[in-house]
């Protein structure tokens, strides 16, 4: 009994997601430029968001610095583009490959000294500073003057990444489907298990032999190439990189309000918050420069912060789920107990 | 009879206190041993010593004739020793049946397997009604015996168990030794920490009493509580049976 009804509840979650992803394809084919390149970021930052929740919302790993492993997949895939001409492909790839490394190097000299819980996390905002820093002085990279992408010709090219606004946005729309996806995926294996037992009780999970040392590092690890390529596309859809945009705290904050709006350790809360905050974060920055009110975007941000936390303290996605069930369950009680009167 | 584990002059101090001195004993195979003395008599920390969660000062801790004291709890669970907790800590965004779980990874990456090692050990401790349950919704008993069934998930050779009666009352502590009494039939070797001796009289083959962290005691049961060491570190000296 147990277990078909987990099918049913799996091949619903499943159904959803491949409803959800096909309505967005729709969109993107009959949308405006603005709401295509919109929801473009959206996207991204969905995908993004989706790794850094991996970390949080399954590993129980906090990282406020993911913009360093954001930028380090932008750089890889532009030093590699435009220095050399060499596909965004394999920029991708190497990105992530070092991406993952110095998560997990990071992670590695954290946990081994025992710099935990909110102190890794500043640590992860050093980190991110620290390469911002370095890139803004390193001419190599174009320091503070950033990196440029030719104009786009327009014509569309998968081998080289190229292409308009629409192509990036299913670029982006596949990203989103296979971080949701794989969320998911990965949750329910052993890898998810062991993660969600060592985020809620680190020593309990140890005596059951979960080694959560390397788990942690595993998962820091992980999270990091997926931002890494993440970022390798937001770089090539802005079509320019700059060290204080695309390693700011600014990026490290748009990565983890998907998932703290949406819905932490959720399989479908980093696209539902990323869809609330961003395009509210665009709006309220376009009000704010035609009201002559710089900022008025960032008190947005803050305030959608305040009214999650406040209303809905696990996400926006969780409520709607609790909803359904408040609406749906009742409704199928009531109908089997008047199948019952029946008989 | 062989031991599966062998503790040898086992000492830990912390800055200068010394909360376990000079401890020795032995656990045989297939049976439940308790290990009891007064509050603060060194009972938790032993057990921890043993578990990985503490190294020790001096001495040993031999498992299957392996010495085993310098390793992380992890390393020892996956030797075959398994613990619970005096206080339980369930793994509270899971569900009763991905708590049992936990433990089955210890020696599978295979989900389907993991299950349904979850499934029996929920069994084996009579939890396999609620195996969908959210954890909170528990009664304290079951939280005991969620517990054990995370522990048993490991596929222990031997179970610790630290005060797993601790707070329940005689009907639902007898619950309890039912089910110790059926997993030693099955082979399993216990270690049952305890503060209240009348309830490891009637399960434990064999006890060792601490007291101000030395060994004072050890035999079985009915030797056990005739021994006026024993009843002058429960009761006060000028107490005599």
């Amino acid at each position: 009994m147990q277990r078909t009804s987990d099918q049913a509840s799996d091949a619903k979650r499943w159904g959803a997601g491949v409803a959800v992803f096909a309505v967005l394809a729709v969109v993107g084919g009959v949308s405006s430029a603005y709401v295509i390149s919109l929801l473009t970021i959206v996207l991204l930052f969905t995908f993004m968001g989706q790794s850094w929740n991996l970390m949080l919302g399954i590993g129980g790993q906090l990282s406020i610095g993911h913009a360093l492993f954001v930028g380090i997949g932008a750089y890889a895939v532009a030093i590699l583009n435009i220095k050399y001409g060499i596909t965004p492909w394999i920029g991708l790839l190497l990105g992530a490959a070092i991406a993952g490394v110095v998560g997990a190097v990071l992670a590695w000299l954290s946990f081994r000294f025992e710099v935990r819980g909110i102190y890794f996390a500043l640590l992860t905002i050093a980190a991110a500073e620290f390469a911002r820093i370095m890139f803004g002085g390193w001419d190599y990279v174009g320091g503070m003057q950033g990196l440029f992408y030719p104009a786009p010709s327009g014509t569309m090219d998968l081998a080289m990444l190229r292409g308009d606004s629409q192509f990036y946005y299913f670029v982006a729309l596949v990203l989103a489907a296979v971080g949701v996806a794989g969320t998911e995926l990965i949750s329910r294996s052993y890898w998810g298990y062991v993660w969600r037992a060592m985020r809620d009780d680190d020593e309990a999970a140890r005596a059951l032999g979960v080694r959560t040392f390397r788990h942690k590092v595993l998962v820091v690890s992980i999270s990091a190439a997926g931002a890494a390529i993440g970022g390798g596309v937001l770089g090539l859809v802005q079509g320019s990189i700059f060290p204080d945009s695309i390693m700011g705290m600014g990026i490290s904050v748009d990565v983890l309000i998907g998932p703290v709006v949406g819905g932490l350790g959720t399989a479908f809360g980093p696209l539902i918050g990323s869809m609330a905050a961003i395009p509210l974060h665009h709006a309220m920055g376009s009000l704010g420069d035609s009201l002559g009110i710089p900022g008025l975007n960032s008190v947005a941000y803050g305030a959608v912060l305040i009214l999650v936390v406040w209303f809905l303290p696990d996400g926006i996605w969780p409520a709607v789920v609790r909803l359904y069930e408040a609406v749906q369950l009742p409704a199928r009680s009531r109908i089997s107990q008047l199948r019952k009167v029946e008989e | 009879m062989t031991a599966l584990l062998e503790v040898r002059n086992l000492t830990k101090s912390f800055q200068g206190l010394v909360a376990v001195n000079d401890v020795s004993f032995s656990l045989e195979a297939g049976r439940i041993t308790a290990l009891i003395g007064p509050n603060g008599a060194g009972k938790t920390t032993c057990f921890n010593l043993v578990a990985g969660a503490l190294s020790p000062t001096a001495g040993q801790v031999l498992f299957e004739g392996r010495a085993i004291e310098r390793n992380p709890p992890e390393a020892v669970c996956r030797m075959g020793i398994a613990r619970t907790f005096q206080i339980v800590r369930p793994m509270k965004d899971m569900s009763v049946l991905e708590n049992a779980m936990v433990g089955a990874f210890s020696w599978t990456t295979n989900v389907k397997e993991a299950r349904s090692k979850a499934y029996e050990s929920l069994e084996r401790v009579g939890l396999a009604g609620k195996a969908s349950a959210r954890t909170d919704q528990l009664t304290l008993p079951d939280r005991k015996m969620l517990e054990m069934a995370k522990a048993l998930s490991t596929r222990p050779k031997l179970l610790l168990l630290d005060e797993v009666m601790a707070g329940l009352r005689p009907t639902e502590a007898a619950g309890v030794v039912g089910v110790l009494r059926k997993l030693a039939e099955h082979g399993l070797t216990i270690l049952l920490v305890e503060h209240v001796m009348r309830i490891v009289m009637d399960v434990a083959s064999t006890v060792v009493v601490l007291h101000h962290g030395a060994k004072i005691a050890e035999g079985e049961p009915s030797q056990v509580v005739a021994d006026p060491a024993v009843l002058e570190s429960y009761l006060g000296a000028g107490f005599h049976a």
